[in-house]
């Protein structure tokens, strides 16, 4: 057989993608009829309830649950003493202690205790029963001072390998990139800008919080259905902590009202799964808002100097950038990431990043969209902001000049294959934003931001139904548009309408391991599992046709939708199309379906340019945003409207790390705003309409060119507000967010 | 045999080399390779690194080919959100 599918993308016509059909999850959600964690009941149902420290750093010498055991309507108890089971993976270990204490507490927030009741009302009357004796113990929240060797230690013995002997217990990793010699670099430059620059811990402000409901039977076989990011990695994680086999184990995955990251870990269910054990009842558990911001993961807060130096005519000569990022409680802060990001976007001789892991009393991190890289972009590109105005150059000039191209050796090592960050910047250059006339008081930022992104362990199976129509089973929650996009890829492999096709998401029990929805991976790595699932079904009704006309397999092709005849000797018949062969399958060997499993490696980088309007009230310090618009390579636009949603929300989100979001600690170690009206994300009046420009350079490791689009987005946007916003008060600012209070001082001081 | 270029960090593992040359065919030779040679990679191998051939990014895959010439960088692993 032959497959027109063998044209390469770069010949390649499309029909469906790159078309914007509706949303499939459209309707379900404008109307309500979406189901997310906290819609799903049971049967007999209890309410699960944590029981949190309201200390930043304490031994727990004892629990007594008694009381609130001995209350009416209450059906279990559960502490760390109820999590018996050896944990043997480090990593898998600091989660259990994230979602239930040892101990010590480690963070105002953490979960040292979890009742099942029959109410909610009961259930918080529990909590208030349960006695708790802590020794309090000194804490440390700001990440520069828990690097001081007399800072309070919150564990001894986890440092790795790579820290050296004699610093503080709390720096736990360090890691190191780049190449060239620095101080040879920074001797032939003209100029060399060297600052501190610090972002503060933001959250991934996700509308959903974290919801589930457990039910475990007494033979032991187990149900969970969440909101998450990965029910496999839900299910794995859960399994580990519980000592329970996976495949007794089925997770199912919600709707999903934004995780951006940091639904890529547990909190809840591995205590709602040992709620409903000792229960012997179903338990949901659903965390308020307060909970979400005090012991959900927030981001990595962070501390980075730079050197940079620079010849007059705007060529880098040096890059050097420390980055410290301290992850909350546990190791595993992203400032690897961060380090292997910061230069990437640039093609330099002599680059060297150091990042520092660190731990403090806050809330375990979890990954926040790129994680690690836009603070690390904050700092690199605000100082060469700042050296390219020095010397009276165009900023966006001298990023062209420097710009890492194909051939490029990244400041991370490998050599970059064909990329689009130049394209981005040619794009922004040209753009008629670059050239618009500001006004008194607005400045204007530009900066470019980085994205590894990768595929992973992805299974897809393509069903195709008696009367023509397609379902595809894919395992990967969809919080980007995922469903159309596999549905469009679908249709445009087989050569049917969009309509024709169905994606859903399967539980774990239906196919094999799936990567978490994360790093960008979903339309890169499931659509590769799409395409070839669907061509393997290809395969099989171009057998099915070749033996209808009694001609061999070979003679058969897949054209627009239908199997036929080709070659000399392959003779006349007519075509047949995908819902004809279908709907005689049983005549002809069964029902058709395509599956492909892989761990799909390979994914291509992606860079994008972003360029933002602001001005700056000289009486109060507000800032706001005028004009947005986000250059970004796409490799190929699956279904534009999603792509340019993520170009759209990652800018949303950065506006709103860059001006206003952060975990604002008090002397006691107490997070002082756990809620929205004090935790300030952007809301729809805060913003312009924020342009997105696609630019489309295929990625070769994908049969259609497709790219991760998803977090490269949220990379540049601090660095390029902070320099808009640097112009506009005449004041160069180097700490985020750029709240009034802190635009007002700089601005005091001039 | 294969040229590997080795991250900062993890040069101090391999004697401060920051190029080390292997004789590996496949991804799972190359990394069984330099933890025989280097023992002292051994816990960041266990925790995890990420291997770029050729510009492109592999994680897990055992038997990814490698060829003489390929470029092989290693690289922290790479996590997303």
């Amino acid at each position: 057989m032959a497959l027109d599918s063998k044209q390469d993308d770069r010949t390649h016509q499309f029909k469906v993608v790159g078309t914007r059909p509706p949303r499939p999850d459209g309707i379900d959600k404008v109307t309500g009829r979406a189901r997310f964690g906290a819609d799903m009941t049971a049967p007999g149902m209890l309410t699960g309830r944590i029981l949190r420290s309201p200390h930043p750093h304490a031994r727990i010498t004892s629990i007594d649950s008694s009381e609130a055991e001995a209350l009416p309507g209450v059906h279990a108890v559960v502490t760390r003493a109820d999590f018996a089971h050896a944990v043997a993976d480090a990593a898998t270990a600091d989660v259990l202690d994230n979602c239930m204490a040892g101990d010590k507490a480690l963070y105002d927030g953490h979960a040292v205790a979890a009742v099942a009741a029959s109410s909610p009302a009961i259930a918080r009357k529990a909590l208030k029963l349960i006695k708790v004796d802590y020794e309090p113990l000194p804490h440390v929240t700001d990440v520069d001072a828990a690097m001081q060797p007399d800072a309070p230690a919150l564990h001894e013995g986890r440092a790795n390998e790579t820290v050296p002997a004699g610093l503080s217990p709390n720096v736990v990793a360090r890691c190191a990139f780049g190449h060239g010699d620095i101080e040879a670099g920074l001797a032939q430059a003209d100029r060399i800008v060297e600052r501190t620059y610090r972002t503060e811990a933001t959250h991934q402000g996700y509308i959903e919080p974290h919801a589930c409901l457990a039910s475990v039977g007494p033979d032991g076989q187990a149900d969970l259905w969440c909101c998450t990011q990965g029910h496999y990695m839900v299910r794995n994680t859960c399994a580990e902590i519980l000592g329970m086999d996976q495949g007794q184990l089925r997770v199912t995955a919600s709707e999903i009202g934004g995780g951006f990251g940091g639904k890529t870990t547990v909190f809840l269910e591995p205590v709602a799964l040992m709620l409903s054990k000792k229960a012997g009842r179903p338990v949901k558990m659903v965390m308020s808002r307060s909970e979400v911001l005090r012991a959900s993961g927030p981001t990595a807060s962070s501390s980075v100097d730079v050197r940079i130096g620079m010849t007059k005519e705007g060529r880098i000569t040096a890059g050097f950038a420390e980055l410290r990022y301290q992850g909350g409680a546990y190791p595993g802060s992203p400032v690897d990431m961060g380090a292997m990001a910061a230069f990437a976007p640039y093609d330099l001789e002599n680059v060297k990043t150091v990042g520092w892991d660190v731990v403090t009393n806050r809330p375990k991190a979890a990954a926040y969209r790129a994680p690690g890289a836009p603070m690390a972009a904050f700092a690199v590109e605000s100082a060469i902001d700042e050296l390219a105005k020095g010397f009276g150059l165009d900023p966006l000039e001298v990023r062209l000049k420097n710009a890492a191209r194909e051939g490029t050796r990244a400041s991370y090592g490998p050599t970059y294959p064909a990329i689009g960050l130049e394209a981005t910047l040619r794009t922004a250059r040209d753009h008629p934003h670059w050239s618009a006339p500001l006004g008194p008081n607005q400045g204007r930022g530009v900066a470019c931001g980085f994205w590894f992104n990768f595929g992973g362990d992805t299974c897809v199976t393509l069903n195709i139904t008696p009367d023509g129509t397609v379902t595809v089973t894919e395992g990967n929650p969809d919080i980007g548009g995922s469903r159309a996009s596999m549905s469009m890829m679908a249709a445009e492999e087989l050569g049917i309408p969009y309509d024709k096709v169905r994606t859903v998401i399967a539980d774990t029990g239906t196919l094999g391991q799936n990567e978490v929805t994360d790093g960008s991976r979903v339309t890169f790595a499931v659509g590769l599992a799409t395409i070839e699932a669907a061509r393997a079904a290809k395969r099989e009704m171009c057998r099915r046709a070749a033996q209808i006309w009694g001609i061999e397999e070979e003679a058969v092709v897949w054209e627009d939708g239908a199997a036929r005849p080709a070659g000399p000797n392959a003779g006349t018949h007519p075509p047949m199309s995908l819902a004809e062969i279908a709907a005689i399958a049983s005549n002809t060997g069964g029902p058709i379906a395509g599956h492909h499993e892989v761990n799909a490696e390979g994914a291509g980088v992606s860079f994008a340019t972003h360029m933002v309007d602001t001005e700056v009230d000289p009486e109060t310090g507000a800032v706001k945003i005028l004009r947005y618009t986000v250059f970004q390579d796409a490799g190929k636009a699956v279904h534009p409207d999603y792509v340019e949603g993520q170009f759209q929300g990652g800018a949303a989100q950065g506006i709103g790390w860059a001006l206003n979001e952060e975990y604002i600690y008090g002397a006691d170690g107490v997070l002082q705003n756990p809620g929205f009206l004090d935790y300030r994300i952007p809301v729809a009046s805060d913003l312009p309409m924020i342009e997105p420009v696609i630019l489309e350079i295929p990625n070769p490791g994908h049969p259609y060119g497709v790219r991760g689009v998803g977090e490269t987005s949220i990379v540049p946007p601090l660095a390029a507000i902070a320099n808009a916003v640097s112009e506009a008060a005449g004041v160069r600012l180097t700490h985020l967010p750029l709240s009034p209070p802190k635009v007002l001082d700089a601005l005091k001081s001039k | 045999m294969v040229q590997v270029k080795i991250f900062g960090s993890l040069a101090a593992a391999a004697d401060d080399q920051t190029e080390v040359e292997i004789e590996a065919r496949t991804l799972r030779e190359l990394l069984d390779g330099l933890a025989a040679r280097y023992p002292a990679m051994q816990p960041q191998l266990e925790r995890g690194v990420s291997v770029a051939i050729d510009g492109r990014v592999y994680n897990d895959s055992w038997f990814t080919p490698i060829e003489p010439d390929s470029e092989v960088v290693l690289l922290s692993r790479l996590k997303g959100g």
